[in-house]
């Protein structure tokens, strides 16, 4: 190793922001090297990642459909991540909302009330809530690991879901599909303009955001998490409870992963069926970090994977490219990124010395 | 076979896939280190294992360079986390994630295609036992290495420098340093060897046990592996006992199935996801004991500045 890596004495204000940034152009080159490797065209596929999601109206809007549940889940996960809990089940989160939502329009199947939608928001959000809460309580009780919990409550709610439109709730005129009904207009959000699927369920995440804003940044409240989560003991000294971080943590992020997956079932997709996640739940660990657990550089990085995303289906059919691509490049960004924050704290010093080597070059 | 006999072999065979990964992820906490991508390496090996095996017949090489990627993806992760110092759950995350994706760009035009399925090996006249013999005796080759590498892992933790150094490293890098042992090498190599085991451990999956590529087929057996090794309290006897019982549920499904029994197939498919929660919760509980047991500075970084 011809440098080590020395603490700052301040963090570096400046590669705050130049990490995503560097991260963003790393992962687009070693992306684009690997794209080249597999003989697919690069020039094509880069034009549809970044440009075409820009190039009509609507567009523009389907970026937004995605940038509203990646905002939402990936701002609840952010306060967790801040306090040191560990919770990659939003997906899971995500589709107990979106089911427990459903609930409403599959029992209700001829009712027009007006009553339908604000009972889908409830039943989605206390939904995902429940399922967070069981990864909670276990930790608090029984201090079992809340990673391997709730990712395992994931593919628990994931085969829940696949029962659930197998079986009992499987639209009957289906022709077999796993799907539900199609929803009725008094169950789904209205759309914000004629002919798009961006809809009004569009304000949530805006609302979301601004409510973890202030909570964070000017409420005492944001405080109790981050000590809980950095340093257990002085937590405990200072009369706050790292339990009461745990749970504050997972049921805020099951609330937004269940509004979530609400809002899908009740907009873009109107029915309940196997893909009703995206992925969402996985991707907005990313935007969470991208975003340096910030409710304001949240914003920007959900907005960016939106733009991945909507550019990863364009590329799906202008350059035949699979969507798992969209992930690895997903995959890179954050490795990209986790690497590149560490020269926030960190400073690179050129090892004078040659005889030394890295391993030993701090033993004196 | 009698379908004892069937589920019984079968639990052996299912529950290498999960011994391989968690000897490898053991190797590399007892130094330190928390990779929580193995679901990831895993899939990719299986993916390329899989393509090395139906291109040329040859399930060793097929074997080999699903090693080989596996320990390439533990590389990057080695050098985020610990050259890079980032934080080692969330690097986790991310190198699994880009290997999942990578795994379906891979074997993006090997969907569903299958190669021809491997004999075990038989061993002679134990293999004519009644009920122990297909049991215990015709296994494939695989299995037998498997079971043995955990003892000689076991072995080496406990008994050898090696296992000194590794085990000092993951107690208290800085005293390890300080006593002379290459700290940073050594997190690597513990590192790039669970690479290495979850690279055969998705060739095994993908190669061996079921014979055929299928994007998602890990389908969360890295992830068991990883609560496995807290299971068995970073200990190989109680990991490869803990091995044995998922393989033994995994199969619930399929023993389930042809006795024609009514569950739902998603409740049998949930089983495995089931009692990992709640084996986890009860091992779990005693937290005075998990913390004796597990590498005190597993998942911290190690910066190379002296104590702290």
């Amino acid at each position: 190793m011809p440098f080590k890596l020395q603490r700052r004495e301040h963090a570096s204000r400046l590669m705050l922001i130049a990490a995503p940034l560097s991260a963003v152009v790393l992962s687009t080159i070693v992306c684009s090297g690997l794209l080249f490797i597999l003989n697919k065209p690069v020039g094509q596929t880069l034009y549809s990642f970044f440009i075409a999601p820009f190039e009509n109206f609507y567009s523009i809007t389907e970026v937004f459909l995605k940038f509203g549940p990646l905002l939402l889940i990936a701002q609840a996960l952010a306060v967790g991540f801040r306090a040191k809990v560990w919770n990659i089940g939003a997906e899971g989160q995500m589709i107990v909302g979106a089911i427990a939502a459903s609930s409403v329009p599959v029992y209700f199947v001829d009712s027009t009330s007006d009553w339908l939608l604000p009972a889908m928001i409830i039943l989605g959000a206390l939904g995902g809530m429940a399922w967070a809460a069981i990864a909670a309580f276990l930790k608090t009780r029984f201090n079992a690991n809340e990673i391997l919990v709730t990712l395992m409550l994931t593919s628990i709610a994931l085969q829940l879901l696949y029962y659930l439109l197998l079986g009992p709730w499987k639209d009957p005129m289906g022709f077999n599909f796993p799907q539900t009904v199609m929803f009725q207009n008094e169950a789904l959000f209205e759309p914000l303009f004629s002919g798009v699927r961006l809809n009004t369920s569009i304000a949530i995440p805006i609302i979301f955001t601004i409510v973890i804003w202030l909570f964070m940044e000017r409420h005492f409240g944001g405080f109790k998490l981050v000590v809980g989560g950095l340093a257990p003991q002085a937590a405990t000294y200072a009369g706050f409870s790292a339990k009461k971080a745990v749970w504050v943590s997972l049921l805020l992020a099951g609330f937004a992963a269940g509004l979530a997956g609400m809002s899908e079932v009740a907009g873009p997709i109107g029915q309940l069926q196997r893909s009703v996640t995206s992925g969402y739940g996985y991707s907005a660990i990313i935007v969470a970090y991208l975003g340096a657990l910030n409710p304001l550089g949240i914003v920007f990085a959900a907005f960016f994977l939106a733009v991945l995303q909507i550019g990863g289906d364009v590329a799906l059919v202008s350059a035949n490219l699979p969507i798992s691509a969209v992930h690895v490049f997903q995959g890179l960004l954050l490795i990209f990124y986790l690497a590149v924050y560490t020269l926030v704290h960190y400073q690179f010093k050129p090892i004078r010395s040659a005889s030394l080597s890295a391993t030993s070059d701090h033993v004196t | 076979m009698s379908t004892l006999e069937f589920f019984l072999a079968g639990t052996f065979s299912a529950a290498t896939i999960f011994l391989l990964a968690a000897l490898g992820e053991l190797v590399a906490e007892k130094s330190g280190v928390l990779n929580l991508s193995v679901e990831g390496m895993m899939a990719v090996s299986a993916a390329i294992g899989f393509l090395v095996t139906y291109e040329t017949g040859n399930h060793l090489l097929g074997f080999a360079v699903a090693g080989v990627a596996g320990v390439l993806i533990s590389l990057v992760f080695a050098l985020t986390t610990i050259t890079f110092l980032a934080n080692q759950v969330a690097s986790g995350l991310a190198v699994g994630i880009l290997g999942l994706g990578l795994s379906a760009l891979i074997g993006r035009d090997y969907e569903s295609l299958t190669i021809p399925s491997t004999d075990g090996i038989q061993i002679p006249v134990l293999s004519e036992i009644p009920l122990i013999g297909p049991v215990l005796f015709q296994q494939n080759l695989v299995v037998y290495m498997t079971f043995l590498l955990a003892i000689i892992i076991g072995y080496t933790l406990k008994h050898t420098r090696l296992g000194l150094a590794i085990r000092s490293t993951g107690e208290n890098p800085h005293a390890a340093q300080a006593l002379g042992f290459p700290v940073f090498l050594i997190r690597y190599g513990c590192v790039a060897f669970g690479g290495l085991l979850a690279g055969f451990a998705g060739a095994y999956a993908s190669t061996i046990y079921t014979p055929l590529w299928a994007d998602g087929m890990i389908a969360g057996r890295g992830w068991i592996a990883v609560a496995l090794v807290v299971f068995g309290t970073w200990k190989t006897g109680r990991i490869a006992f803990g091995a044995l019982l998922f393989g033994m549920v995994s199969l619930g499904e399929l023993i389930a199935q042809s006795m024609g029994a009514s569950i739902p197939s998603q409740l049998l498919s949930s089983l495995p996801y089931i009692v990992t929660i709640v084996v986890l919760a009860i091992i779990s509980t005693d937290k005075a004991r998990m913390r004796l047991h597990s590498p005190f500075s597993l998942g911290e970084t190690f910066d190379g500045t002296e104590g702290r």
